[in-house]
């Protein structure tokens, strides 16, 4: 089993909007969709390290703001036909809290 | 359980309505699919360039047979499907297989014609049409002779050429005096005619066919006037008529073709039809562009959204013989009210006709120059205006103001290693690749797998000509009223007027009102939506930031290290030692690596932390400045020149007239971003003649002009008209931004606006019509007073948005 980090709550992230967790292996997105489901993904695109935090969520999906490519929040593939995948990091939602763990 | 659905016929309309279907729809159907071609899908229009030993067979494959294994359809090629039971709901083919089906499409394509002469079911007489066509072709290339192909049209040159390519001697016999007569008018087809001859092709023109003469083979063709000619190869490419044997023995409506209504839905609601077998509106289509209007259309009632209508198309015609250019649209014969333009430079074989009618073109005959064609038939389709640029027409678009790109715009004579796309590095090479190798159709087709033309846009025109070039046909045209994105079919038009009638005021009311395919929509539509509303309803509707582009929802430019840049404002490029010393303060305070005078004569700091964005814009308050907006979509600068406060040649107070005209519109989040100018005199400093308005001050008064641009495409202005007071500059800038305001569409520059509507619309508007421009100036100067509150100010005083600048959590080791 990963080991699960409290990093904040759910309300602390808008709506089709993300916030960033800084942590020694860089930073590290939280998305947060319209259904309140929430994704963790690295935040640096692997196109050219665009932020992914800073992108345009719609769907269970995220716009980078670099060059518009677009990644599935739940899988971290490009949106083809663009090919790259960025790194997941598992997260869970519990009664409002978001739980993430390091381990990719 | 999933219903079933069947199609009949695997050619090219029926394959691109199931492929649209998949994108819109994947888990709808049980998809089953019939063709009497032993082939998975293939791209009939290449058939030419495969005759003439340009391509092969395996290179116009569409979809292999593995395709239809991953997207789980049932293929069954090589079987005709020779009754439909419509009361059961089955297709049949001859040889006793069924299938079930809960909706039927047909696309059956169409037969060639063949002449009933005597002699026309021997050996050796063959139709043009598909790959068994042209194996005969080949073979018969390779041990005979002669040659004779019947019919002048578009399909029988298209033979012609490859056979004589092949090593044949061949004779065109055609029945009329002119090649091609039903797109060429008589100047255009003897040029044509002089250039094939040139290759060496033969032709009889008004020579009509009375029987063809051999054994069990072909020998000779013998006309009416007793000519006799010898002949191993006859083929037949005299016209071709819908297929529509299948649908009438099954007792559905058909007149010439299948008839269908404007969902391609035909007399029995289950059953629908596309392709070269449907009569819609009286008219049947032979070319792929309105085949592939029809399959999106079809593709949208299949998948139960039920909102598209095909209204038929106007087509334009391109000849697939390399080295010959040739395009044709519309009516270009034209009548007695029409008039007609022509350019004829019979040396360097040049000839264009354009067929106009109340200053709209209505036709087009190009011949050895086509590099227009595409621009002639756009403005065609939207039945433009075109009394405005008339003069320089004939020049082509390239003589529109755009002045940026040297003519660099010849894609045939480009190698492939020269670079299409400047912003992408992409060369000719990789599109011609793409485009064979995935067998792309469209332009957003390129777009995603090539990312050429994807940035600036610059190259469009060059990578459609690409895309024309390498696939032949005129695919990529753009259907007439361009949906916003992928979520939806709706025009920007229809969006910003729904939201006017129906007064919307959020976006997810106007997903739901519109039926937009996903809820969210995405990157495109939500920050074009939520531009429409707020310039719609300034009141009464919330900025939705989590719809604005990074830039806009943290009022600062991202940098490509994820960095920011802060560029306060300077009215009218105006600052003083107080400004100058708090910039140089927070430069030091927060370390800004880069410190730099801008194109817009202000300062930017450049490569801030985005933590940090909020105590610098504090600072920078606190000496009076505030959001120079350089990221937005909205009004930038106003530059100015020194003007009559200093120079000797100054006629009027530019610098104070630019800084009070900022003063008046930052803020305003507009279509696109919006740039003035203000010179003081015609010797123009401030270059305000390359500005979406510029204001040249005369002795008189003022000129003001409009729609200029500096960027991706040089556009000079057009003069929009001359004022004297400064009341009055005013007046008609604020009247000019809010006719844009209103008008244009989201990521519509004024430049490409004023192309689009005409400068006489403006002028009518905002020149001719007072009562409009006090109107629009008051429309505007209401919705500026909801905006102009410094986005920096909330931010780093009002705590708007906290969550925007601080990590969620930090976790260490
Ligand atoms: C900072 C500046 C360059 C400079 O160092 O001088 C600049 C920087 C950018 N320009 Fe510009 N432009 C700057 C003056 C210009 C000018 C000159 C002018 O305004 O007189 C032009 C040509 C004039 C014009 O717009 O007609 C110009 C034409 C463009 C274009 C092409 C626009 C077009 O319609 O063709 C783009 C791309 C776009 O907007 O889509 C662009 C886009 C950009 C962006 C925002 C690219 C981006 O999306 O990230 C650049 C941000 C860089 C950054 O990292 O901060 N920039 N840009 C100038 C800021 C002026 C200001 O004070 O606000
Ligand atoms: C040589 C050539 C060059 C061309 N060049 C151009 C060009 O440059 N630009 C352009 O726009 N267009 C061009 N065209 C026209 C274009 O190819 C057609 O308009 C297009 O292919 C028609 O599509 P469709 O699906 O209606 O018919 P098709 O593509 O013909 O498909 C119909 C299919 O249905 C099958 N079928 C019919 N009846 C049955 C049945 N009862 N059971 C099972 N299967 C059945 C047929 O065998 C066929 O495979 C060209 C055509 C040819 C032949
Ligand atoms: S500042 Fe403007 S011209 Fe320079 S690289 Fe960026 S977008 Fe291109
Ligand atoms: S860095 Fe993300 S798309 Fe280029």
């Amino acid at each position: 089993m990963p080991k699960f980090i409290e990093v904040g709550l759910l309300e602390d992230i808008p709506q089709l909007g993300s916030r960033v967790i800084e942590t020694d292996q860089g930073r590290i997105a939280i998305f947060r969709t319209s259904d309140d489901e929430v994704f963790a993904l690295a935040d640096a695109c692997p196109h050219k390290g665009g932020p992914l935090s800073q992108g345009i969520v719609h769907g269970k999906r995220v716009t980078c703001p670099m060059h518009n490519w677009v990644f599935e929040l739940q899988s971290g593939e490009a949106v083809a036909p663009d090919e790259a995948c960025a790194a997941r990091y598992p997260v869970q939602l519990e009664s409002g809290k978001i739980y993430l763990s390091l381990e990719k | 359980m999933r219903e079933k659905l069947v199609l009949v016929g695997n050619g090219m309309a029926g394959m691109r309505t199931i492929e649209e279907l998949l994108e819109i729809a994947p888990d709808q159907y049980d998809i089953t699919v019939f063709g009497a071609e032993p082939y998975g899908n293939y791209n009939r229009i290449l058939l030419s360039p495969v005759l003439a030993g340009e391509k092969t067979i395996n290179d116009i494959m569409l979809n292999d047979e593995q395709w239809y294994k991953e997207k789980n359809i049932t293929l069954h090629k090589g079987r005709w499907i020779t009754e439909i039971d419509r009361k059961n709901k089955i297709v049949k083919t001859a040889d006793g297989l069924e299938a079930a089906y809960d909706r039927l499409l047909l696309g059956t394509g169409s037969n060639p014609f063949i002449i009933p002469v005597p002699g026309s079911d021997l050996t050796g007489v063959i139709s043009f049409r598909d790959i068994a066509d042209v194996d005969a072709m080949l073979d018969a290339s390779t041990s005979k002779k002669h040659a004779v192909v019947i019919g002048g049209g578009l399909l029988g040159l298209e033979a012609a050429n490859g056979l004589k390519l092949q090593g044949m001697s061949v004779t065109v016999v055609h029945i009329t005096k002119t090649l091609m007569e039903r797109q060429l008018d008589k100047t255009a087809g003897k040029m044509l005619q002089q250039s094939l001859e040139a290759r060496g092709l033969h032709f009889l023109m008004a020579h009509e066919t009375e029987a063809i003469i051999g054994e069990d083979r072909v020998k000779a063709v013998r006309f009416k006037n007793g000519l006799e000619i010898a002949a191993d190869l006859v083929v037949m490419a005299v016209g071709i008529r819908p297929n529509i044997d299948l649908a009438k023995s099954a007792g559905i409506y058909c007149e010439r073709g299948v008839v269908v209504n404007d969902t391609m839905q035909t007399y029995d609601p289950s059953i629908y039809a596309v392709g070269e077998c449907v009569q819609h509106r009286g008219q049947a289509y032979g070319l792929v562009a309105p085949l592939f209007e029809q399959a999106k259309v079809c593709a949208n009632h299949l998948a139960k959204y039920g909102i598209a209508r095909y209204e038929g198309s106007v087509t334009s015609t391109k000849l697939k013989v390399t080295g010959i250019d040739l395009f044709s649209a519309g009516d270009f014969l034209g009548d007695d009210d029409c008039e007609e333009i022509i350019l004829q430079d019979p040396a360097s074989g040049v000839y264009k006709k354009l067929v106009l009618k109340n200053n709209k073109i209505k036709g087009a005959v190009m011949y050895g120059d086509t590099i227009d064609g595409a621009w002639y038939f756009q403005l065609l389709r939207d039945g433009t205006d075109v009394s405005d640029f008339r003069q320089s027409l004939m020049y082509g678009k390239s003589h529109l103001g755009d002045s940026g790109h040297g003519g660099q715009d010849a894609a045939a004579a480009m190698s492939d290693d020269m670079e299409v796309c400047g912003c992408n590095g992409v060369c000719k090479g990789d599109i011609v690749k793409a485009i064979s190798s995935k067998g792309l159709f469209t332009l957003d087709d390129v777009r995603s797998h090539t990312k050429a033309s994807n940035s600036c846009g610059s190259c469009t025109g060059l990578v459609e000509q690409i895309l024309a070039s390498t696939l032949g046909g005129d695919y990529s045209a753009a259907t007439k009223a361009k949906p916003v994105c992928k979520c939806t079919d709706h025009s920007h038009e229809e969006v910003r007027q729904v939201i006017r009638e129906n007064k919307l005021i959020t976006i997810p009311s106007v997903f739901q009102f519109m039926e937009w395919r996903n809820k969210d929509g995405c990157h495109v539509c939500r920050p074009a939506v939520n531009y429409y509303l707020l310039s719609s309803w300034p009141a009464e509707c919330t900025d939705d930031y989590q719809s604005r582009f990074i830039n806009e929802r943290v009022h600062a430019n991202i940098q490509k290290d994820g960095t920011y840049s802060v560029v306060p404002r300077m009215w009218g490029g105006i600052t003083n030692p107080t400004e100058l010393r708090a910039i140089a303060d927070v430069a030091e305070k927060f370390s800004v690596p880069t410190v730099k005078v801008t194109g817009g004569q202000r300062i930017d700091l450049l490569g801030v932390k985005k933590e940090d964005l909020p105590a610098m814009w504090k600072d920078l308050n606190a000496a009076g400045m505030v959001s120079g907006h350089a990221y937005g979509k909205s009004l930038r600068t106003v530059k100015t020149c020194v003007g009559k406060e200093h120079c000797r040649f100054g006629t009027q107070f530019s610098i104070s007239m630019g800084a009070h005209l900022e003063k008046m519109t930052w803020g305003s989040w507009m279509p696109h971003k919006f740039k003035m100018a203000v010179s003081g005199c015609p010797r123009n400093c401030a270059e305000a003649t390359i500005k979406d308005f510029g204001i040249v001050a005369v002795e008189s008064g003022w000129e003001l002009h409009v729609g200029g641009n500096g960027g991706v495409k040089v556009r000079a202005t057009d003069l929009l008209c001359k004022v004297k007071t400064d009341e009055e500059v005013e007046e008609y800038c604020y009247a000019f931004i809010q006719l844009y305001r209103e008008q244009a569409h989201y990521l519509e520059r004024t430049a490409p606006w004023i192309e689009r509507v005409g400068l006489s619309y403006v002028t009518k508007t905002i020149v001719d019509d007072e009562q409009q421009r006090k109107a629009l100036a008051q429309r505007f100067l209401e919705s500026q007073t909801y905006v102009q509150n410094d986005p920096w100010r909330e931010r780093a005083s009002e705590g708007v948005h906290e969550h925007e600048f601080k990590p969620l959590a930090v976790i260490a080791g």
